[in-house]
């Protein structure tokens, strides 16, 4: 009613622009990408701290995604923005490079649990695991944990070298994806006998072995240094010279001397934003083969999937693997960018937080998971925050409500926003289960009618286009 | 040639006998039916040939193939294709995707090409697209491959399992009741596309129907089940006027009654 009534007021007030053609259309859209895009911008960089600023400036990633603009011209200001906007406004506030980083690393993960709620339609409860597995990976080899192996946790202060080169890291990454997703077929093996709760059952108890085994694998080998975690880790290194030369460019933009610690920041900002890309085109690709249409079919209907010759172990498994190493691969990132890991990092409450990305954003659908992902880690690591430092601030400054004569100091720290960050995602999930149940933005098939040249099918000219704009929908997001 | 057979098939469900000491044979390029009252292991007996259930005594064989003991995919790749009694398909996919779901089997498409997009990955994509407009044209369905499969009307979603089905280049396809629930014109329509899938695509048919004139229609022979067992086998002129058959579906007074009158339908 409400929505239906606002749709029209919409449909009126852009009227005028469906008298357009498809060419000035994508003129205009574009114009007015590059001004808000360079307007949002300009605010965030003076007004570094500004939430508001930076939350419109992220939404200019959905307008991109949205707005009718030729493929090339969206490409073209998606580069610029994530390569030249994003790290000098980062460097100018370095929180929102650690925000960007979580983004893409927790987009990385939701979009490989996405492949086995989403596209199979497998419950895994302890995705997480995987992501552990990969991050002690690389915290056992790229730290000097070999070398404490017979003695207590904490017990000796290290004066040895590392056991590997810090740049072990790029060939850790890959071995990281590789154990990943050899676990994830391990336990895929056992585990893909059970069905539906059942299997969201086990993939909870597996989840938990792991971190279990995190913990308590600090004897009789110390491999995991138990609850105090592995530290330090190391990063990659990063050529002097080329940083020498950034920062002439870069001192004078962002109006300090870059710091190396800022460096790193980017440098893992860029990485993941890599991986996402490459995680995005393979999870494309593989959901339009014919493996894709198996791991929708097996969600579909199982019976039918088996009679239609698809064989469910192999492409179960394959689901198992294919999102374990997603999971192995950002591990591995983490650990490196934290060089700290501690079994606290893959709890229960992580695998129920990718999996709240996954079911608000949209099961199944590509966009809609990493909006999803977005969202949650935007809502997680900056508003609430936001909101516990504006109480914070008001509580300093003595300020006292008028009528009711209550003083800002005594509001009790227990109604901190950021403690409530789980009751508010438990009220999002529910107010989403009632009124959006696909998500925010819900899955959509790919559109493949009429054939092109082979047959012209009797469609009007309205349902062309509308069939074309899919099309060139696909494309974009490929 | 005899492309389907079986020697003694029983499948039992605790103390249940579902199918018992089941004998059939069908040659290639016919198209028979199996008939019996509810209940009688018709669906049972399709789902022991489909791999869905192992039967526990018994022999299956296959264009030179033992089904026994074989995963309902490996069966479907020796090119045994069925539909389900109760519609069963890939209901938030669209009809395309459905169809080339069946063609799964068919695709030699591996991941590293999947991945990088090559040209063989494409054309074979391409070509299975065309593969399915065509099957979508062979079934008549028009102008709704893109919609999703749930949201077609009844007589459609039979056609798109029909389609599916057809899309694993099967040598024998099995129909589960493929009229069940159409009207007299629709269920004209099924008979006519079943004739073309055994005439112009030479794909050998068998049947569980209850419709008396699609049996009577297309069967070139009708087998009779009831409680598990086989009770009758013919033409359909020899199980109209078949007395234990007679019995099986209407009882035993009735059954006098009827043959007096000159047999069922």
């Amino acid at each position: 009613m409400a929505l239906n009534s606002l749709k029209q007021y919409i449909s009126k007030a852009v009227g005028p622009l469906q008298t357009l053609t498809g060419g000035r259309k994508a003129i205009i859209a574009t114009r007015f990408m590059v001004v808000y895009l360079a307007l949002t911008s300009i605010w965030v960089y003076f007004d570094t701290q500004n939430l508001l600023a930076f939350l419109l400036f992220l939404a200019s990633a959905l307008l991109i995604y949205y707005l009718p603009m030729r493929s090339k011209a969206k490409l073209v200001i998606s580069l610029v923005a994530a390569l030249i906007i994003v790290p000098v406004l980062g460097i100018r506030n370095i929180f929102y490079l650690e925000v960007m980083f979580q983004i893409c690393l927790f987009s990385s993960l939701a979009l490989g649990l996405n492949i086995v709620v989403g596209f199979t339609g497998l419950l895994n409860l302890g995705y997480v695991a995987f992501y552990a597995v990969g991050a002690y990976t690389w915290a056992f080899f790229g730290s000097q944990q070999m070398y404490l192996l017979h003695s207590i946790p904490g017990s000796q202060p290290l004066t040895n070298a590392f056991l590997l080169p810090a740049d072990a890291f790029y060939l850790f990454a890959f071995l990281g994806l590789g154990v990943a997703a050899i676990v994830g077929i391990l336990l895929g093996l056992p585990v893909l006998r059970v069905r539906g709760d059942y299997l969201a059952i086990v993939t909870l108890g597996f989840g938990e072995v792991i971190r279990e085994l995190a913990n308590n694998l600090d004897h009789p080998l110390n491999l995991t240094n138990g609850p105090q975690g592995i530290t330090p880790i190391q990063r990659p290194t990063l050529p002097t010279g080329l940083l020498d030369g950034l920062r002439v460019i870069l001192n004078p933009i962002v109006g300090h001397s870059v710091t190396l610690d800022e460096f790193y920041n980017l440098f893992f900002y860029l990485i993941t934003l890599l991986v996402i890309l490459t995680v995005v085109v393979v999870v494309i690709r593989l959901n339009s083969s014919k493996i894709g249409r198996a791991w929708t079919a097996i969600r579909e209907d199982e019976v039918a999937a088996v009679a239609m010759g698809i064989p469910l172990v192999k492409m179960k498994l394959a689901a198992f693997a294919v999102a374990a190493s997603f999971a192995g691969i950002m591990g591995v990132i983490f650990a490196a960018n934290r060089t700290f890991v501690s079994p606290e990092s893959f709890n229960f409450l992580q695998s129920i937080n990718v999996l709240t990305m996954v079911i608000l954003g949209g099961m199944g659908s590509i966009p809609g998971v990493i909006v999803g992902a977005a969202a949650v880690t935007v809502l997680n690591v900056q508003v609430l925050q936001g909101l516990s430092l504006g109480l914070n601030d008001l509580r300093q400054s003595g300020g006292v409500i008028p009528i009711i004569n209550f003083a800002w100091k005594d509001l009790s720290s227990q109604l901190d926003p950021a403690k409530y960050q789980r009751l508010l995602f438990g009220l999002i999930l529910i107010i989403m289960m009632i009124y959006r149940p696909a998500g925010i933005i819900p899955e959509k098939r790919r559109k493949r009618m009429p054939p092109g040249s082979e047959k012209p099918k009797e469609l009007d000219n309205n349902n062309n286009s509308a069939v074309e704009a899919h099309q060139e929908a696909h494309h974009d997001a490929s | 040639m005899t492309l389907l057979e079986t020697k003694g098939v029983t499948k039992r469900f605790g103390g249940l006998v579902a199918v018992h000491a089941m004998d059939f044979t069908e040659e290639e390029g016919k198209i028979y039916s199996i008939i019996g009252p509810n209940g009688a292991g018709k669906t049972t007996f399709f789902n022991t040939l489909t791999g869905i259930y192992r039967p526990e005594e018994g022999e299956i064989h296959f264009d030179g193939h033992s089904l026994v003991g074989r995963r309902p995919d490996q069966i479907s790749a020796l090119a045994i294709a069925r539909t389900f009694q109760n519609i069963r398909l890939f209901g938030t996919m669209t009809v395309v995707e459905n169809i080339l779901v069946g063609m799964n089997n068919r695709l030699r498409q591996n991941s590293f090409g999947t991945l990088l997009h090559s040209r063989a990955f494409k054309a074979e994509e391409d070509q299975a697209f065309q593969r399915t407009c065509e099957l979508m044209d062979f079934v008549g369905l028009k102008n709704v491959g893109d919609e999703l499969a749930s949201s077609l009307p009844y007589g459609g979603q039979r056609r798109i399992e029909i389609a599916r089905a057809l899309a694993s280049q099967p040598k024998l396809l099995l129909l589960d009741e493929p009229t069940a629930g159409m009207n007299p014109h629709e269920t004209d329509d099924a008979i006519g596309l079943f004739r073309r899938v055994r005439d112009e695509l030479g794909i050998t048919i068998l049947l569980i129907e209850h419709d008396m004139r699609v049996v009577m229609g297309i069967s070139e022979r009708i087998t009779v089940m009831d409680y598990g067992e086989k009770i009758a086998e013919g033409t359909p002129a020899e199980i109209r006027s078949n007395a234990r058959v007679i019995e099986a579906y209407l009882g035993r007074g009735a059954a006098a009654e009827q043959l007096a009158e000159g047999g069922v339908a």
